[in-house]
C-alpha cells in the first residue's frame, strides 16, 4: 500500500498490479468466509430440527401402542393410554377454532373492505397485531380472571375462550391480506350487476380469497392445538375421562407437561408419545396450509 | 349504524337491502371488540396485580424477594432472568437467523429455497412445549456433561467472565434457557429477514453485481443498509417472543428466587414462575395477585417491544 501511496495519484488495481492482487484476495476470501459460515448457519438450523424429529420419533415410537388411543391417562403403573387428553384437545382445539374464525373472518373484513385507513381501522389493525406476538401465558391468566374465577372453577370452555383468543388474530391477518389481494375488477363486476356491498363481499370475495383464509385457520388451528400455558389457568387438565365443558378437561399438552416432569418411566414415555403426536399432528396441518394456499398458484 | 343507513339513500333502498348496514354493522363491530379484547386484558392483569401493587408499592419492582411463607414478593429476580436469558438468546440467535436468510435469498440454488425455507418455518411451528422437553432429555446432559465444565475451565482466572461462567454444573439455569430460547426465536427472526432481504428491488443489486461487487459486498453494501430499519423490526419480534416464552423455559431454567452473576446459576423469567407457582397460589391470595402484577410488568414490557417491532417493520412488509 504505501509504495503505491508515494506515487501521489489513488492506489488502484489500475496503478498497482500487487495492490490489485492483494485487495482482490482479500475480497474474495472475505467472501467465501462469510457464504461459509451462512452455509454453517443453514446447516445448524436442519440439524436442530432434525435433532428434534429424531429425539421425539427415538422416544416416542417406542411407547405407541394402541392403548394410548384406547385408554384413558391411569395412575403409574398401570398401562394408562392419553385418550382423554386426545379427545380434549380435539374438543377445545375445534371449539376454540369454531369461536374465533368468525370473529377474526370480520374483524380482517372490517380492515380490509370498510375501515381501510381510518383511525380506527389503524388501531384495530396495530392491537390485532400485536395480540399475535402476545405471550400466550398472558392470555391464560386474562382468561382465568374473566371465566374461571368469578364462575368458581376451571372448564374445557374456559380453554377454548383462551384458544378462540388466539385464533383471532391469525385468521384477521390472513384474511385482510388475501381480501387486499383481490382484483378490483371482479368486485366492480358484482358490483355493476347490481348486488349489494355485503353480498360482494360473502359471494365473490370470500370465494376468491378462499385458499388464503382456509390456509389462515388451518394456521391457526396448528398453532392452538399445541398451546399449554393457557390452558394451564384454564381447561387446567384432568386426569380422568370428561368431555363435560363445565369440567376441568385433560389436553395433549397439558397432559404431556405434568407426565414429563414425573418421576414416573411410564410415564414420561407416554409423555414423549404425546409430543410425537402433537408436533407430527401440528408439522402435518402446517405443511397441509402451504399446499392449500400454493394449490391456487 | 345510523351513518351506514343515511348513505344507502332512498328508503325504498334501505328496505330493499338492510344486509349492508347490518353487515357492516358486524364488521365494525368486530373490529371494536378486538380493541376491547386488549383493553380489558391489559386491565384485568392490573386489576388482578393491584392487591400486590398496594402493598409492595414501587418497591415491588426492585425487591428480589420472593419468600411465599412470609408473603413477601419482589418482580427483581424474574425481571432479571426474563431479560437475561432473552436478551442472550437474541445475540446468539441474531447471526445465525442472518446466516440462514443470508444463505436463503443470495446463495441457495433455486431448487433448495422452497423446502429449506419450508424447514425453518416448521422449525417455528414446532410447539414449545417440544422444545421444553427436548432442551430438558437432550440440552441438559450435553451441558452438563461437555459445555459447561469446559467453558468454566476455559473462563477460569478471567476477570468478570470467570463469574459469569461459574457454579456447579447441573445443566439447568439461564444459559440453558437462553439457548433453547435462541433454538426458538431463530427461525422467526430468520423468517421476516428474509421476507425483508426479498424487497430489496432486483436492479439495485444486479447494479452491484455489476461493478464487480461479491456476494457478500452487496450484501453489506445495498442489502443492509436498504433494510436496516426493517431487520431490527425483525429482530425486536424475536425479542417479543422470547421475553413470554414459557413452557420452553419452564423445563430449563432450574426455578430458583435468587439473582447471581453466574450463567449457569438457576434462576426464574416472569412467564416461569407464573407458570410453576400458579397451582400454590389460591384464589384471592397475595401470591395470586403478585403473579398477576408479574404478567401485567411482562405484558407493558413485551407491548412496547412488539410496538416497536411493528412500527419499524410495518412500511417496509405487511407484517
Amino acid at each position: 500500500m504505501s509504495a503505491s501511496m508515494t506515487s501521489g495519484s489513488v492506489p488502484g488495481p489500475a496503478k498497482d498490479l500487487k495492490v490489485a492482487r492483494a485487495l482482490g484476495t482479500r475480497r474474495h476470501l472475505t467472501n467465501t468466509v462469510v457464504k461459509a459460515l451462512c452455509i454453517a448457519a443453514t446447516v445448524l438450523g436442519l440439524v436442530l430440527l432434525g435433532s428434534i424429529l429424531f429425539t421425539l420419533i427415538w422416544r416416542g415410537a417406542a411407547g405407541l401402542s394402541l392403548t394410548v388411543f384406547t385408554h384413558t391417562t391411569k395412575p403409574p403403573g398401570s398401562n394408562g393410554g392419553l385418550l382423554n387428553a386426545i379427545v380434549g384437545t380435539l374438543i377445545q382445539t375445534a371449539a376454540g377454532t369454531v369461536i374465533g374464525t368468525p370473529i377474526g373472518l370480520m374483524v380482517g373484513t372490517y380492515l380490509a373492505e370498510y375501515g381501510r385507513n381510518s383511525p380506527l381501522a389503524n388501531a384495530v389493525r396495530f392491537v390485532s397485531d400485536v395480540l399475535l406476538s402476545a405471550p400466550s401465558i398472558l392470555i391464560g391468566l386474562f382468561v382465568y380472571e374473566i371465566a374461571v374465577e368469578p364462575f368458581g372453577g376451571f372448564s374445557g370452555i374456559a380453554g377454548c375462550i383462551a384458544l378462540a383468543i388466539i385464533v383471532i388474530p391469525i385468521v384477521v391477518r390472513t384474511t385482510e391480506d388475501m381480501l387486499r389481494l383481490i382484483t378490483p375488477a371482479l368486485r366492480e363486476a358484482a358490483i355493476g350487476l347490481g348486488a349489494p356491498k355485503w353480498k360482494v363481499i360473502v359471494l365473490i370475495c370470500y370465494r376468491a380469497a378462499m385458499d388464503g383464509i382456509v390456509t389462515g385457520v388451518l394456521l391457526a388451528i396448528a398453532r392452538i392445538a399445541g398451546e399449554t400455558a393457557p390452558l394451564l389457568f384454564t381447561s387446567l387438565g384432568n386426569l380422568n375421562w370428561s368431555v363435560s365443558l363445565k369440567q376441568p378437561m385433560a389436553s395433549l399438552p397439558v397432559t404431556i407437561y405434568q407426565y414429563a416432569g414425573s418421576a414416573f418411566d411410564d410415564w414420561v414415555q407416554l409423555a414423549w408419545v404425546g409430543a410425537l403426536l402433537i408436533t407430527f399432528g401440528v408439522l402435518a396441518i402446517n405443511i397441509a396450509a402451504r399446499l392449500v394456499l400454493s394449490r391456487g398458484k | 349504524m345510523q351513518q351506514a343507513v343515511a348513505l344507502t339513500g332512498s328508503s325504498v333502498a334501505r328496505r330493499s337491502r338492510p344486509g349492508d348496514p347490518i353487515f357492516a354493522g358486524i364488521a365494525r363491530a368486530s373490529g371494536v371488540f378486538v380493541l376491547l379484547l386488549m383493553g380489558s386484558l391489559i386491565l384485568s392483569l392490573f386489576i388482578g396485580g393491584l392487591q400486590a401493587f398496594r402493598r409492595f408499592g414501587a418497591s415491588f419492582l426492585v425487591s428480589t424477594t420472593w419468600d411465599p411463607v412470609h408473603e413477601v414478593f419482589g418482580a427483581a429476580v424474574s425481571v432479571y432472568g426474563t431479560v437475561t436469558t432473552s436478551v442472550l438468546a437474541l445475540i446468539l440467535a441474531v447471526p445465525i437467523a442472518f446466516g440462514i436468510a443470508f444463505f436463503l435469498t443470495e446463495l441457495a440454488p433455486a431448487w433448495m429455497r422452497r423446502p429449506v425455507g419450508v424447514a425453518v418455518e416448521l422449525l417455528a411451528a414446532v410447539p414449545s412445549i417440544i422444545y421444553g422437553m427436548w432442551g430438558f432429555f437432550v440440552i441438559v446432559p450435553i451441558m452438563s456433561q461437555y459445555v459447561e465444565p469446559t467453558l468454566i475451565d476455559t473462563f477460569d482466572g478471567i476477570p468478570v467472565l470467570e463469574d459469569m461462567f461459574a457454579g456447579p454444573p447441573f445443566g439447568t439455569g439461564l444459559f440453558t434457557a437462553a439457548l433453547v430460547l435462541t433454538v426458538m426465536v431463530v427461525p422467526f427472526i430468520a423468517a421476516t429477514m428474509r421476507d425483508v432481504f426479498e424487497t430489496v428491488p432486483p436492479v439495485f443489486k444486479e447494479s452491484a453485481y455489476g461493478v464487480g461487487c461479491t456476494t457478500w459486498e452487496v450484501m453489506r453494501s445495498i442489502v443492509i443498509p436498504y433494510t436496516r430499519v426493517s431487520v431490527v423490526g425483525g429482530i425486536m419480534l424475536g425479542l417479543g417472543r422470547a421475553l413470554g416464552e414459557t413452557m420452553a423455559v419452564t423445563f430449563v431454567i432450574g426455578n430458583s428466587d435468587h439473582i447471581t452473576a453466574n450463567l449457569f446459576g438457576s434462576g426464574n423469567t416472569i412467564a416461569s414462575i407464573v407458570a410453576l407457582e400458579f397451582p400454590e397460589s389460591p384464589a384471592g391470595s397475595l401470591k395470586l395477585s403478585s403473579l398477576l402484577a408479574l404478567g401485567f410488568i411482562l405484558f407493558v414490557i413485551s407491548f412496547i417491544v412488539l410496538a416497536i417491532s411493528r412500527t419499524l417493520l410495518r412500511p417496509r412488509l405487511k407484517v
